[in-house]
Order: C-alpha cells, then sequence, then structure tokens
C-alpha cells in the first residue's frame, strides 16, 4: 500500500456497490419504506376487489378481478346512519368549505405577517405572541365558547362559520410564515418605497406580493392539506348535511348499520386522502418547506 | 525528499472539470500558499490532499508515503477551516483532546499535548471555555491548536483568517508566520487574499481554473509574472497594461506605443524577446516615474496628461492619459497634480513585463 | 432599530411637532383588527371562559352557579378520565420516544448522500399528508384480526398466531400508537434532516480529520448541536399528543368499551354528546394545563436564552 514505487493507489479509491455500509444503508432504508407505502398499497388493492375476493384472500394479495363497483359506490351511494348519497356531498361540502376558507386565511395572515414585519406598532409583538402560543392552546379549551360566539352572530352550523373558525386557527402558523419571510425582503427596498411615496396597501400589493409568491403557494399547501384533512371542527361548527368529507368518511366506514363493506370502505378512505395526497406529491419540496418553515422557526 | 508531492491529479464533479492533470511538489518545511480567486480549485486541492475529497485521477504522496487511498486521519495532518469548525458543545480543552482520547491514548500523554499546544498558542487560560465564549480571534487559535496537538507533519489552512475583521487578521498573520517558524513543519495555505500570500509564504502557486498558473517565491511572481493573468491578479494597486507592439529598430527592439517607442534593451526577458504585432506592456504603479516640468534627460520619457490624483495616506496615485491609454503611477503624498496638467514619464524597464497578446504569456 | 425611531422622528418633525400616536401606521393598525380580534377574543378570552365556567355546576347551560374544585374532583374519580390520562401517558411518553429515535436514524441515514434521498423522503413523508382519520381507518383495517396481518400469518402456516391489538383492552393504545408513528414519523425525520443539513460541513471534515467514527460523531458533535432542534421538535410533538382526537375516533371510536378513551375525545362526549358541559370544561382546563406544563419550560429556555444573544 505505502510502496511509492507501487502505481496501484491511483485515482479514486475503489468502493464496491455492494459494500457493507450500503447493503446495511440501501436495506434498512428498503424496508423502512416498505414498511410506510404497505398501508397506501393494502388500500389500494382493496378497494379494487370484490368482498368474496376479500372474504377469501389475504389483505396483500393483489385482486384477481379488478373491480371498480367499490369506488363508484363509495362515491355515490354508500350510507351513513342518515343518508345514503354516498361520498360526493362531503367533497362538494369540503370543497365549500376549503376554497373561501384557504383565501380568507391566507389573505389576512399574510396582510398580518407583512403589519408585523415592516410596520411595527406598538402592542404589536405582544399580540403576535399571544398568537404564536394561542397555537398550542387544545382546541378544546375553546371549541365551546367559539359555539357560543358563532350562535349569537347566526353563524353555528353554518359554513361559513367553519370558514371563520378555520381562518383563526390557521392565523397562529400562517402569520408567523408571512411574517418571518417578509422580514427577508432587504429592508432598503420597504424604505426606498416608502421614499418614492408608497403607503402600506402600495407596498403590499406592489412590491411584497408579487416578491413573495413562493411562499403564498408554501402557504395554499399547508391550508389545502390543514382543512381538508380537519375532522374535530368540522364535526363541532356544522350539522349533517354540511359535513366535511372527514367527517362522512368515519360515518360511512363507522357506521354499525349493514354488513361491513371493506372494499367500498377502503374505496372511500382513499378518495378522502386523495386530495392531500395529490397537492403532496405534486408540490413536492414546497410541501416539506411548508412544514419546516411551519415548525422549526416555531 | 519533498514533503507533499501532488502528481497528475484531476478532479471531475460530474462533467466539470474542476482540477486538471495538477502536479505540485511541496518540500519539507516549506509554507506554500495556494493563491487564486473563488472557484479556482485552490480549496479542492487541499481538501484533496487532506483526503476530504477522492480524486478522480492521479496520486498523492505525504512524506514519500501513497496516500492516495488513505483516510484523512491516517495522513499525517493537521487541517485548520475557515469556519473554524469547532465542536461546540464541547470546552476548548474538550476540542483540543476529542481526536487523541479517540485514538485510545494515554490520559496523561493527552493532557501533555494539549498543555504543550495552549501554551504554544497563549491560550491555557481557555482551556474550560466553550467556542461561544471566545472572541473571533481565540477561536482561530484553538482551531490551530485543535491540528497542533496531532503532531502532524504538514499543516493544512483553508482560508483561516476570512472572517476575521482586517485589524485582527493582520496580527494572527504576523502569528501564524512565527508559528511556522518556531514549528518548522510544513504548511499549505489557500487563500484569496494576496497580502496574506505575499506575507506569509516561501513559494505561491496561483491557480485559476484548476491550473496552476505559476509557481514561484513571492518576489518572482510579483516582479516577473509568467502571463497576464497573474499580472493583473498580484498587486494592488494592480498593475497597468498598455497596447501596442514590438518592432526591431537600430539593431535592437522598442516597444511602439502610437506615436512613441520605449527602448527595450534593459529589459529582462523570460524568453528570447522578438518582434509581435499584439504586445501588452505591463508596468506597476510605482515602477511609473513622473517629471512635472524637465525630466532629468538620463533616460526617454513620454508626454501624458493628469486626469486625477487620489491621496491613499502614504502615497498618491495619480492616473493620467498616454496616448489615449489609461496609466497610473504612485507619487510621493506631498505632490500636487491637477486635472490637465501635462507631465512627462518614464519606466523603470527591469522591473516591466511585455507580454504576447495571442498567448497571453511573458516574453 | 435605531433606524425605525429616525424615520417617525423624521414624520413627526414635519406635522409640525404633533406626533399622534395613535394615528401612526393606522392602516397597519386596522389591517392588524382581525390578529388583534383572534389573539384577545379567541385565545385570551375563550380561554378563560372555559377556565372560569369550570368552576361552576354548568351542565347543559352555562351559568355561573360556582361550586369551587367540585367538577375537577368528580372528574378525577370518574373511570373513563383516569383511563383517558393513562392511555394519553403511554401513547405520549412512546411516541415521543420513537418518533424521536426513529425520525433521528432515518434523518441520519438520508444524510449519508445517497442516492434517490428524495424518493425515499418523499415516501416517508408522504402519511403525513393524510388526515388522521384516514390513517385511522386503514390501520384499522391492517390491524383487523379476521382479514388483516393476523389472518396472513395464519394463512402461512403459524395457526396459532396472535396479533389482534385493537380488540383487547390492555393493547388497544399501542394499535394506535402503531398508526401514530406511521403518520407521524415521517415529519419528525424531516425536521431532524433539516437540522442536519443546517450543520457546517466542516464540521464533519474536521471530525474525519481528527479520525472520529461517524456513529461517535453523531453523538457526541452532531446531537448536542441539534439540542434546539430536538427540543422544539419534542415540543411540537407534545402538543400534538395532547389534542390525539381524531385518530381514536376512526381507529378504535375509543373502545374496545373505554379502553382507547383519550382526554380530547372525553371533552368533545361531554360537551356534545352527554351535555354536561361543566365536566368537559374542566377536562379540558386539565388539557390546558399540562400543555403549560410543557411549553412554560420550553418558551423560558427558548427565548430566554436568544434574548442573551
Amino acid at each position: 500500500m505505502t510502496d511509492a514505487a507501487l502505481d496501484a493507489p491511483r485515482g479514486p479509491k475503489p468502493r464496491p456497490a455492494l459494500s457493507r455500509r450500503n447493503v446495511f444503508l440501501y436495506g434498512t432504508l428498503l424496508v423502512v419504506s416498505v414498511y410506510y407505502l404497505l398501508p397506501l398499497y393494502v388500500m389500494i388493492v382493496t378497494s379494487l376487489k370484490g368482498m368474496p375476493e376479500i372474504r377469501l384472500g389475504n389483505i396483500f394479495s393483489p385482486p384477481v378481478e379488478v373491480t371498480f363497483e367499490p369506488w363508484v359506490k363509495a362515491w355515490s351511494s354508500a350510507c351513513t346512519g342518515l343518508n345514503c348519497d354516498g361520498l360526493s356531498r362531503g367533497f362538494w361540502n369540503s370543497v365549500r368549505i376549503l376554497v373561501p376558507s384557504v383565501v380568507m386565511s391566507i389573505a389576512i395572515a399574510s396582510v398580518n405577517g407583512y403589519a408585523l414585519a415592516n410596520w411595527r406598532f406598538r402592542g404589536a409583538d405582544l399580540f403576535f405572541t399571544i398568537l404564536i402560543f394561542g397555537a398550542f392552546i387544545p382546541y378544546q379549551v375553546m371549541i365551546y365558547p367559539i359555539v357560543i360566539l358563532l350562535r349569537e352572530v347566526g353563524l353555528y352550523t353554518d359554513l361559513f362559520g367553519l370558514v371563520i373558525v378555520h381562518t383563526i386557527f390557521g392565523m397562529p402558523i400562517l402569520t408567523l410564515l408571512f411574517r418571518n419571510y417578509f422580514t427577508t425582503v432587504p429592508e432598503d427596498l420597504f424604505k426606498a418605497a416608502r421614499v418614492d411615496g408608497a403607503g402600506f396597501w402600495g407596498i403590499y400589493f406592489r412590491i411584497m406580493l408579487p416578491m413573495s409568491l413562493p411562499i403564498f403557494v408554501v402557504a395554499i399547501i399547508l391550508q389545502v392539506t390543514g382543512i381538508w384533512n380537519d375532522f374535530l371542527f368540522g364535526v363541532v361548527y356544522t350539522k349533517p348535511e354540511n359535513y366535511p368529507m372527514t367527517v362522512q368518511l368515519n360515518n360511512i366506514v363507522n357506521s354499525v348499520q349493514g354488513v361491513k363493506e371493506y372494499n367500498v370502505n377502503m374505496a372511500a378512505t382513499l378518495l378522502t386522502g386523495l386530495v392531500p395526497l395529490v397537492i403532496y406529491f405534486v408540490s413536492g419540496k414546497l410541501f416539506v418547506r411548508g412544514i419546516a418553515a411551519g415548525a422549526v422557526k416555531g | 525528499m519533498s514533503s507533499v508531492s501532488v502528481r497528475d491529479i484531476s478532479l471531475n464533479f460530474g462533467a466539470i472539470r474542476v482540477l486538471q492533470d495538477l502536479n505540485l511538489e511541496v518540500e519539507e518545511g516549506e509554507f506554500l500558499v495556494l493563491l487564486g480567486p473563488s472557484g479556482c480549485g485552490k480549496s479542492t486541492l487541499l481538501n484533496c490532499i487532506a483526503g476530504l475529497l477522492d480524486v478522480s485521477d492521479g496520486q498523492i504522496f505525504i512524506k514519500g508515503r501513497n496516500v492516495t487511498w488513505q483516510e484523512p486521519k491516517d495522513r499525517g495532518i493537521g487541517m485548520v477551516f475557515q469556519s473554524y469548525a469547532l465542536y461546540p458543545q464541547m470546552s476548548v480543552e474538550g476540542n483540543l483532546s476529542f481526536g487523541l482520547r479517540n485514538q485510545g491514548m494515554a490520559r496523561d500523554k493527552v493532557r501533555e499535548r494539549v498543555d504543550r499546544a495552549a501554551k504554544m498558542l497563549q491560550i491555557e487560560n481557555l482551556l474550560a471555555r466553550k467556542p461561544a465564549q471566545l472572541s473571533g480571534g481565540q477561536r482561530q487559535r484553538v482551531a490551530i491548536g485543535r491540528a497542533l496537538v496531532r503532531d502532524a507533519e504538514v499543516f493544512l489552512f483553508d482560508e483561516p483568517l476570512s472572517n476575521l475583521d482586517a485589524k485582527l487578521r493582520s496580527e494572527l498573520r504576523v502569528e501564524i508566520k512565527r508559528l511556522h517558524q518556531k514549528l518548522t513543519n510544513t504548511m499549505i495555505y489557500v487563500t484569496h487574499d494576496q497580502i496574506e500570500a505575499l506575507t506569509l509564504a516561501d513559494r505561491i502557486a496561483v491557480m485559476k481554473g484548476g491550473v496552476i498558473q505559476q509557481l514561484d517565491v513571492p518576489h518572482t511572481i510579483y516582479n516577473r509574472p509568467r502571463n497576464l493573468y497573474v499580472a493583473g491578479f498580484i498587486g494592488s494597486p494592480s498593475m497597468n497594461f498598455l497596447d501596442g507592439e514590438i518592432v526591431a529598430q537600430d539593431g535592437g527592439l522598442v516597444f511602439r506605443l502610437g506615436s512613441h517607442e520605449v527602448p527595450l534593451q534593459d529589459y529582462v526577458a523570460d524568453i528570447d524577446l522578438r518582434p509581435a504585432a499584439n504586445a501588452v506592456f505591463g508596468v506597476r504603479p510605482e515602477h511609473v516615474e513622473v517629471f512635472q516640468g524637465d525630466a532629468d534627460g538620463s533616460k526617454p520619457t513620454f508626454p501624458a496628461v493628469v486626469d486625477l490624483e487620489e491621496p491613499m495616506g502614504a502615497d498618491s496615485l495619480v492616473w493620467m492619459t498616454l496616448e489615449g491609454q489609461q496609466l497610473s503611477a504612485r507619487v510621493e503624498a506631498s505632490r500636487r497634480f491637477r486635472r490637465g496638467d501635462e507631465v512627462r514619464v518614464a519606466f523603470n524597464l527591469p522591473m516591466t513585463s511585455v507580454f504576447d497578446r495571442q498567448t497571453e504569456d511573458r516574453m | 432599530m435605531a433606524e425605525v425611531t429616525a424615520v417617525s422622528s423624521a414624520s413627526s418633525a414635519r406635522t409640525k411637532g404633533r406626533p399622534n400616536p395613535l394615528t401612526r401606521n393606522l392602516t397597519a393598525k386596522i389591517a392588524a383588527i382581525p390578529m388583534v380580534l383572534t389573539a384577545s377574543v379567541i385565545f385570551v378570552g375563550c380561554t378563560i371562559w372555559t377556565v372560569v365556567y369550570s368552576f361552576t355546576s354548568t351542565r347543559s347551560i352555562p351559568r355561573l352557579k360556582f361550586v369551587g374544585f367540585d367538577q375537577y374532583e368528580r372528574l378525577w374519580s370518574t373511570n373513563r378520565w383516569l383511563i383517558s390520562i393513562e392511555n394519553l401517558a403511554i401513547y405520549g411518553i412512546l411516541s415521543a420516544i420513537f418518533s424521536l429515535v426513529i425520525g433521528f436514524v432515518l434523518a441520519a441515514l438520508l444524510d449519508q448522500k445517497i442516492r434517490f434521498e428524495n424518493t425515499f423522503r418523499t415516501i416517508l413523508l408522504y402519511p403525513f399528508a393524510l388526515s388522521f382519520i384516514v390513517t385511522g381507518l386503514v390501520w384499522q383495517w391492517i390491524l383487523n384480526p379476521d382479514f388483516g396481518i393476523q389472518k396472513v400469518v395464519r394463512d402461512l402456516g403459524w395457526e396459532g398466531f396472535v396479533f389482534n391489538p385493537l380488540n383487547n383492552a390492555e393493547t388497544v393504545i399501542y394499535g394506535v400508537l402503531i398508526a401514530g408513528l406511521w403518520q407521524g414519523t415521517g415529519l419528525i425525520m424531516c425536521l431532524m434532516l433539516a437540522g442536519m443539513r443546517g450543520i457546517d460541513e466542516d464540521i464533519w471534515n474536521a471530525a474525519r480529520i481528527d479520525g472520529i467514527p461517524k456513529w461517535k460523531t453523531y453523538v457526541f458533535v452532531i446531537i448536542p448541536m441539534m439540542r434546539a432542534v430536538f427540543i422544539t421538535t419534542l415540543v411540537l410533538i407534545a402538543s400534538g399528543i395532547i389534542k390525539v382526537y381524531d385518530l381514536v375516533v376512526a381507529q378504535t371510536s375509543g373502545g374496545p368499551g373505554i379502553a382507547s378513551e383519550v382526554p380530547a375525545k372525553y371533552v368533545y362526549d361531554f360537551m356534545f354528546g352527554r351535555t354536561n358541559l361543566g365536566q368537559g370544561f374542566a377536562a379540558s382546563t386539565m388539557m390546558l394545563l399540562s400543555v403549560l406544563i410543557v411549553l412554560i419550560p420550553w418558551a423560558y429556555l427558548e427565548f430566554g436564552g436568544k434574548r442573551r444573544d
């Protein structure tokens, strides 16, 4: 090895592809990946089987005869305790909750974050601190007083009431996200705009907004998945015909009446998970950035 | 026997060739500086010597041992990083001793080594502190100490002073030089700061694009730059470059600058000087003499017009136009120039360089 | 800050020395009204309201008839609450330990400059995009004794194999834990990975030159350096655990019997199922208390430390 006369140690050190390190490393990751993917796989294969096949086979085997019947049934005719028009009603309810909630929560939180980052006023830090600590208060503590407040203004069990609730509880994390982002915008740019005579809204719409599109995308991802996946607020602040998809899914699957149709249940579960999954796989790194920005800096 | 020997090293990151067939011999006890702008491959070369990067081709020898495939810890090196890279949760003592303890060295022997290094660097009273409690200069000293305790044959420095302010930098520069005199180890030092290079180095390797442009003692690098790149990179304020041509005249050669001719009989050539249509005349500001009024007549002078004066404290820089080209000269601070003044300039011919415009090499 | 005051004094000079603290930044203050209302009315107001009413005899209609600690005494003598607390403790401690350890190890594996890093990360994180309802239902199906893992293993020949955590009062909370970890460790892994990526590459180089083995570098250098990430992650896990509700509702509905009840479900059931609001208020106040026990030391460490820098 150390003999200078030999030409052997030359160039890159040979590293066998099947070294013990690599086998351990990739082996572990592969096993873990299989474990993580298993539930998704099970959901898919179960939802494509007929009930007789489910009773006979095991949950990991691929479907012998692929059928989309369970999907159709889950979407249009599965029964909760109350009605039998499937998940479609919940899907559209969720959409009707989601769109205004996302728009409203992001609009308000971005302006909040902007005011906090660039227009500091007396007391701003106090309210911001309360807001951030508020994110840690268990929702259960505030649930009932909010019911009373919404009832007072006539919005209890109304979809718009739920939109307000989502806006309120999305505010801490989103405000933090926007505030942190806006503080990275060079102070001098902000000063230059003020010298040029731009005011609060002028700077927000003409300078901050165009510069911050990525963070808006991150916020949208965060809110869409968060609100779509919500269960507690949906069940507390709406009435059965307004139930969002998650609540309806739970009612379908855990309904005690009738024979359990596991294939329909799994199809319904997949359908409900589809929206956040698609967002997740499409957005990729932005999703990670969203949760990391929300969590680490918190 | 050379202390570090780099033979035909190449390094590629995918399709990007960072180092190309590079050769370098560092003598025992030598202080060698790798100098160049960021991205020239100097830190990459240092990391290859340290073993932190795998080379794509070639060999590295340290003290005659082929270490090309060896782990950094087995190469007999100590390294100081730009960001210090101290272990933040350990005390200074812990930072110095962590590597030794890990080798299984006896406790009292570790103690002895740490004490010796601490004494040499005058950080004995800091041993119990955490890095966060130290100033930038102190951290740098601890980082050097960590290399010191390893009893390494070769010390590698990766821009160790560039995170410090100007004053501290010049202080630590002197200290590193003293340290080298005391230890007499081989040291390889990477920097983009030419003052550091000129003051510290026994020899300087000027790098660009993964290739060593010139490797020589500082004096030669400064006065006989091998090509236009080295000439322009070294020196502040930088060298003047005047375009013109070399023609034969009266049995000798002259550099023709528009309507003027600079005789080249006192010029010190690297290779045989020959006529060239496209040439560059390079002269440092301190080698340009400016005459207001009558010149002494002993050497040829040329007319120029003053553009502006830049006082720099100890001396001043005068910017002039000569035959439509910019020229600067270093003059005594007491002299006064005004825009539009007509002056005459002379060149200190033995200290100038003439380059071929095509090859960019010195002639 | 000095520059901000300079700007403000300049603008007040323009208005002939009549600084009006109320109208300065007026638009910003108006724009912040939703935040001010949320912080004061909802987060402070509603929380205080609930705490106050937890000391009353309220049943179906809130009434300010104070009864001292009666609701709490009843709460702590209710079997279902005690089981909820026990479950939360088991679930909380195990899930904190496992998600930190698994999350860190996975992050360390992904940090080895491996190929397909993005693919692996995508796979490990996707459950986090799914709701607890979906998570609970899938795992209810996989752990189903008649069709799930137990049946598959029995079909392979081990006739006596038993793996039926959800139908056994002793083990049901571990079944919930499996699902919870599947959903949440990806996030922890991502946070840890972000923390590792934030560490100066030269620290690793220095350790290599010192000849420190990789695992030792992780244990003695990297983990101590990531202390802040660990603490933040732990606070995040803790505050998430206390809110655990939908997972249990979907996976076990609190069963078998009341074996997998959790405090959040207790609150909901007493408030909206049994209209025994007072119990709900007392139980939710206990939840708030446990959050504060975690939060206050953390805030002290985190923000007390930052001021000193």
